[in-house]
């Protein structure tokens, strides 16, 4: 499974959607995704990946890690891999 | 209606081991927040915490409360022992006096090493009093067996509201005639390896500071400790000369029974007004809050809203005291009625220390960074729960 598809399955899981209406320009909260759920979403990314996300739920926007929506998290669970490989 | 009364306290934080120091480290709006010193430290994201450092059990228990007792419960001990001293009260033969000492987490540090042996370390022995030093009600077991006490005597858990449920709790025994006097507070020791590797799952943490009600303010701070206060009918307490710290005006308890962790602007308020309501005094009495506070986005915000809605145009001024010592869990809402008698006794208003910017979610006058004198009647403190779960104490002068 590619990573965009796995981190797609994931914040469906989170959403209690079908993966194929998790589409990338799509908000967390135009999923239906609280904070609670967003907090166990970065906890099973981390597991799926093996890398530590930087989210602190006080302040989503702080800009460490970009969930303004599911493309810029498939953006920045990428990032996270490509700094982890080097 | 039987009156209680407030007529001992005692406490061990991570501002000091006693009242005296810690009611003048709130005054000075000192900040026991600081690097932790614990096994494994490394491995956490979240090193800050305000400990209790310098402790000495030896110094204050028996050779057979050491070897019995977790850190929460030595807290718990020391505090009660204190308050005992204070008040002066005689306990007697009698079944009249108890004890309720809330604590959210129990003997965790018993548990961390029980589960560190056994499962890190490859032992297939724990020590033998494991069970009895962890177990939730052990603190007030404790107190009991220091003190004689063989009423009503039992733990309490509400999470972050267990310390104001067991004060609260204890008032009500005391009004309804089930007890003559009780001990009460909570206990809380929390700062070991697991118990804050559980918390930074949540990623409400600040690995920085506690900055209640800041537009800066990242997560709250863990701290530990115990505070214990004598409660007693308030006839009785005047007949023996007793000291009168404070008055238990009213109490509140509610639940949201909406979710699990967010906090509920409508259930803060409702408690707020339900215990103003007992205590039978308008808002406009109220010379103090002592708020939650907790350095959250959510719960900072919500409780600023609440505030507002139950007081008006002009809330009385607000402080939350854990930028100093903490969240104490299970026993903050015990520690901060220090705080709210400090207002009382002493006309102190303790600051939100660590304030940087103001929020405007947050339209309080929060007592930014330096205590400030006033004369308080009638003091109101929050606690809110996860599980929902809110409390409130008001306190009066006598």
């Amino acid at each position: 499974m590619q990573l965009r598809d796995k981190v797609i399955s994931i914040i469906a899981e989170k959403a209690v959607l079908d993966p194929s209406d998790v589409t990338l320009d799509a908000s967390l909260a135009s999923l239906g995704v609280d904070s609670l759920a967003m907090v166990e979403a970065i906890f099973a990314m981390e597991e799926a990946f093996d890398i530590s996300i930087p989210f602190n739920a006080n302040d989503p926007a702080e800009g460490r890690f970009d969930i303004s929506t599911v493309g810029s998290i498939v953006a920045a669970v990428e990032d996270l891999l490509a700094q982890k490989v080097t | 209606m039987r009156r209680v009364v407030i007529t001992g306290a005692g406490t061990v934080n991570a501002l000091a081991h006693d009242v005296p120091g810690t009611l003048a480290a709130m005054a000075a709006g000192r900040c026991a927040i600081g690097p932790l010193d614990i096994p494994d430290v490394e491995r956490l994201t979240v090193r800050i915490g305000a400990a209790v450092t310098g402790w000495d059990p030896a110094a204050h228990l028996t050779r057979g409360q050491l070897a019995a007792t977790d850190r929460f419960a030595q807290f718990a001990l020391v505090a009660a022992a204190q308050a005992m001293a204070q008040s002066g009260l005689a306990v007697g033969e009698g079944h009249d006096c108890g004890a309720i000492i809330g604590t959210a987490g129990g003997g965790l540090t018993t548990t961390d090493a029980a589960y560190r042996a056994v499962y890190a370390e490859g032992k297939n022995r724990v020590a033998p009093l494991t069970v009895p030093k962890l177990m939730p009600n052990a603190a007030a077991g404790h107190v009991s067996m220091a003190h004689g006490l063989r009423g009503p005597v039992f733990a309490l858990s509400s999470a972050c509201a267990s310390g104001t449920h067991a004060i609260g709790l204890a008032s009500h025994l005391i009004r309804a005639g089930a007890a003559r006097a009780m001990l009460a507070g909570g206990a809380e020791a929390m700062l070991s390896f697991g118990g804050i590797k559980a918390w930074e799952g949540l990623r409400v943490m600040s690995e920085r500071a506690c900055r209640p009600f800041s537009a800066t303010r990242d997560g709250m701070v863990q701290g530990e400790g115990a505070a214990v206060f004598v409660l007693e009918e308030r006839a009785a307490a005047l007949a023996r000369g007793a000291p009168i710290l404070a008055e238990v005006l009213g109490f509140a308890l509610t639940s949201d029974a909406g979710d699990l962790v967010a906090p509920s602007q409508a259930g803060a308020e409702q408690a707020m007004r339900a215990a103003l309501a007992d205590a039978g005094i308008a808002p406009a009495a109220v010379g103090y809050i002592n708020a939650h506070g907790t350095g959250t986005t959510a719960n900072d915000r919500t409780e600023a809203a609440a505030i507002r809605a139950v007081f008006g145009a002009a809330p009385p001024p607000v402080s939350s005291t854990k930028a100093m010592h903490g969240h104490v869990m299970g026993a903050t809402g015990a520690v901060e009625v220090l705080a709210c008698l400090l207002a009382l006794q002493d006309g102190i208003l303790s600051p939100t220390i660590g304030f940087e910017t103001a929020d405007s979610d947050c339209d309080l006058d929060v007592v930014p960074n330096a205590a400030r004198r006033a004369e308080v009647a009638v003091t109101l403190s929050n606690s809110f729960a996860f599980g929902g779960l809110n409390a409130v104490l008001v306190l009066g002068r006598i």
